[in-house]
Formats: structure tokens, sequence, C-alpha cells
């Protein structure tokens, strides 16, 4: 049974604990709120990207289409961009994200194929380094970037296509969180090549008038698709980051809910000991009367 | 007084333009070029360089794009932009990065293909660099 002091001290400490899960929630609805008007200011020119990539490959003849979208007609080497947070204390954000990819990693590689890992942000590094360790072949850190630019999805872009270009791999997906609500984010696989995706959108049409292109429509898709690739990537390190910082405000809410339940509980059982303190100390002095 | 049509600037942080305009003059990678309304259908790839609207009201205004494409139907006009910023707002040291950059891609550049198109990145910057010193 602890003394009525250790309580107090226990009181005291879930009290100062409760105070730092509070402010870190607070930050992150601050910063939440910031990286959703990032993701939202980001949509319009994705929007137009799919719908101007749909318009152009529906004029493209399967022939003239670049590497990048057919793919290279073979499926035997895959490579994973796993994107996680750089920091932790965010609930399920990056073991949710993680097992996603291991799940997927384990399916491949019982398929025969070969796996790489390029990791983006520490944490999800750290996770799949335990087990998957042999299969990154990258890591990109974006520890001291405080708000995602085009350029970091940019860099990432580039490296993934100089590798393909190598051809060190045949298919690529991506993995990140998607922001449904600050309750619900759901983790998610896209692949972006071969670029599946691009025949899903609605073709704009031209009317009746016939397209220009300048220069031939082949040149400007081979200029298009490595820049949807960036494009792809930075739309998902968005959503990312309004991922993680929903995810960590839901645990420090939780956090500071329960921390006050356990303030609760403590200074309960604090009242009882203190009061069975003094019927005790009363009884005491009672008897004491009594004997006299 | 032109018909006006509907211009969309947008760079992939945020878009920076959508309003009626009635010119509107873009970098193309084969030459600057005007674009009206009822401009035919048409598909470009654009260079780095300056872009200039001018609003129904005769009110010119520029922005400097660094790449990118732009699409015209017969709805309006739209310019993707790989990174675009107002003309006054361009700071000088970016640019110099950039050209850095160009520079060095071009001497680490082994085909001969590459080197020709850091080659034209760089003539590319530095004209406009040129632009923007004389505006």
């Amino acid at each position: 049974m602890p003394s009525l002091k250790d309580l107090r001290n226990r009181i005291a400490s879930v009290k100062a604990t409760q105070k730092i899960t509070k402010a870190m929630q607070m930050v992150a609805a601050a910063k939440l709120r910031r990286a959703q008007e990032a993701a939202e200011a980001a949509r319009p020119y994705s929007q137009r990207m799919a719908a101007v990539l749909a318009n152009i490959a529906s004029n493209v003849d399967g022939d003239d289409a670049p590497v990048l979208m057919s793919g290279t007609g073979k499926d035997d080497v895959h490579l994973l961009i796993v994107c996680t947070s750089e920091r932790g204390l965010c609930g399920g954000f990056n073991s949710q994200i993680a097992r996603l990819a291991r799940e997927h990693t384990r399916r491949l590689l019982a398929d025969g194929k070969t796996v790489k890992i390029i990791t983006v942000g520490k944490k999800g590094a750290d996770i799949l380094r335990r087990d998957l360790g042999k299969l990154i072949i990258d890591h990109v850190n974006l520890r001291e970037v405080k708000q995602v630019g085009f350029s970091n999805a940019d860099e990432i872009g580039h490296k993934i296509i100089g590798l393909y270009n190598e051809g060190a791999f045949d298919v690529a997906t991506l993995f990140y969180s998607e922001f449904k609500s600050v309750i619900s984010q759901i983790p998610t696989a896209q692949q972006l090549i071969p670029a599946s995706a691009i025949g899903d959108a609605e073709p704009e049409t031209a009317g009746d008038a016939v397209y220009e292109y300048e220069p031939d429509p082949a040149a400007i898709l081979g200029d298009l698709i490595p820049r949807n690739i960036s494009v792809q990537v930075f739309r998902a390190l968005l959503e990312n980051a309004a991922s993680e910082q929903g995810a960590r405000m839901s645990a420090m809410d939780n956090a500071t809910r329960n921390a006050g339940d356990m303030i609760n509980k403590l200074t309960m059982s604090y009242n009882r000991q203190r009061q069975a303190q003094i019927t005790k100390e009363l009884i005491e002095i009672i008897s004491g009367a009594e004997a006299l | 007084m032109a018909e006006a049509f509907q211009f969309e600037l947008v760079s992939p942080e945020r878009l920076l333009l959508s309003e009626q305009v009635i010119e509107v003059v873009v970098p193309g990678t084969e030459g600057y070029m005007t674009v009206l309304a009822h401009h035919a259908p048409l598909m470009a790839t654009i260079k780095p360089g300056v872009v200039t609207v001018k609003t129904p009201d005769g009110k010119p205004d520029s922005y400097v794009v660094f790449g990118g494409f732009v699409d015209v139907t017969p709805e309006g006009c739209i310019l993707l932009a790989e990174s675009a910023v107002h003309v006054t707002d361009i700071k000088a040291d970016e640019l110099q990065n950039r050209i850095k950059d160009a520079k060095e891609d071009f001497e680490d550049a082994t085909t001969r293909e590459e080197k020709s198109r850091a080659e034209d990145l760089l003539g590319q910057l530095t004209t406009l660099q040129d632009a923007i010193k004389a505006a």
C-alpha cells in the first residue's frame, strides 16, 4: 500500500504528464490545420494533371507510349516506397503503414518476386529495418524539413525514375496513409509505375477541333509522366503529413483523457487513505481516553 | 474590346491565379506564344520564362515559371508550372542556385543527349535572368 506521500507525488507527476499531452494535442491540431491547407492547395494541380494526362494518353498509341507508362512488360522486381513520419507519438500511424508494406512484401516474396524498399521518414525505416533490413536499398531523410515542398517530392521522384532507367525494378508501389478525418487515416498502396491510374480519369473533350501539340504528343508525354510521378509522391507526402498530425492529435487526446482518469482514481484512493488515517487516529485517542 | 477567357496558373503547391483574362503570353519550348480567346486546342511544354497575362481592364501582370506545360481548351487555358512565382517575388539567389545546378548538370552529363538537354536548360535560365534584370 503506497503511503500518502507516495500518492501525492504520483498525482503530481500524472498531472505534469497530462499537461504535456494536452500541449502536444494542441500543437498537433494547429499543425493539422496547416497540413490540411497545404493538401487542399495542392489538389488543383494534381486534378488538372490527371485530366491532361488522360486527354493526351487517349491521343497517343500504345506503341509510342513511354516505358514509364507501359511498364517493362515484366513483373519480377518490385520497388516499394514506404512513406512514414519522422517523429513518433502518433498512435498507430507508422505501424499501420509499415504493416501494410510488410504484408505486401511477404506476399511478393512468397510469389518468388524480388523486393526492394525505399523508406521515406525515420519511423518507418526503424520498424522495417528489424525484419526487412536487407531489402532496404535507400532512405530519404525529411527530418529537417518543416513543411514538405514540391522540391522534396521531386527529389524522390527523380530517384525513382533514375532507378527505373537503370532497370533496377519493374513495378513501383507507393505506400502512404490517406487522410480521411482526424480519427481515421487509411494506409494505402498505390501503383506508380507502370502508371495504371491514368486511364481512369475521364478525358476532357476538345470538341471537334483537332488538338495541336508542340512538340509532338509522345515528347510531351515523355516530359509529363516523370513529372506526374513527382506529383503523386508530393500528394502522398502531403496526405501523410495531414494524417500524421491527425493521428497524433487523437493519440494525445486519448492520453490526456487517460491521465484524467488516472488522476481521479489516485485522488480517490488518496482521500480514502487520508480518511482511514484520521479514523485510525481518532480510535487511538478514544480508546486511550477510555482506558483511563 | 477583346474577348476574355478563363486562365489558370497552377503550381504543385497552390493555385496562383484563376481569373478572366484577354491575353496570355507563355514561354513555349519552341518559342513564346500568345494565347487569345478561341485559340485552337493546344498542348505544349514550356521552358523557364516569363508568363504575361493581361486582364480585361488592360492591366498586365507577370509571373516567372520554371518549366511545365500549358493546355489550351475551348473552355480556357491552364498552365501547369513546375514552379511559379510572381515576378516581384522572385529572389535573385534562387535563380542563381538554379543556374548553378544547371551548370553542374551540364558538367556531369555523360551522354550527348543529356549534355544538350542540360545546355538548353542553362541557356533558358540565363536568358530568363537577363530578362528579369532588364525588367
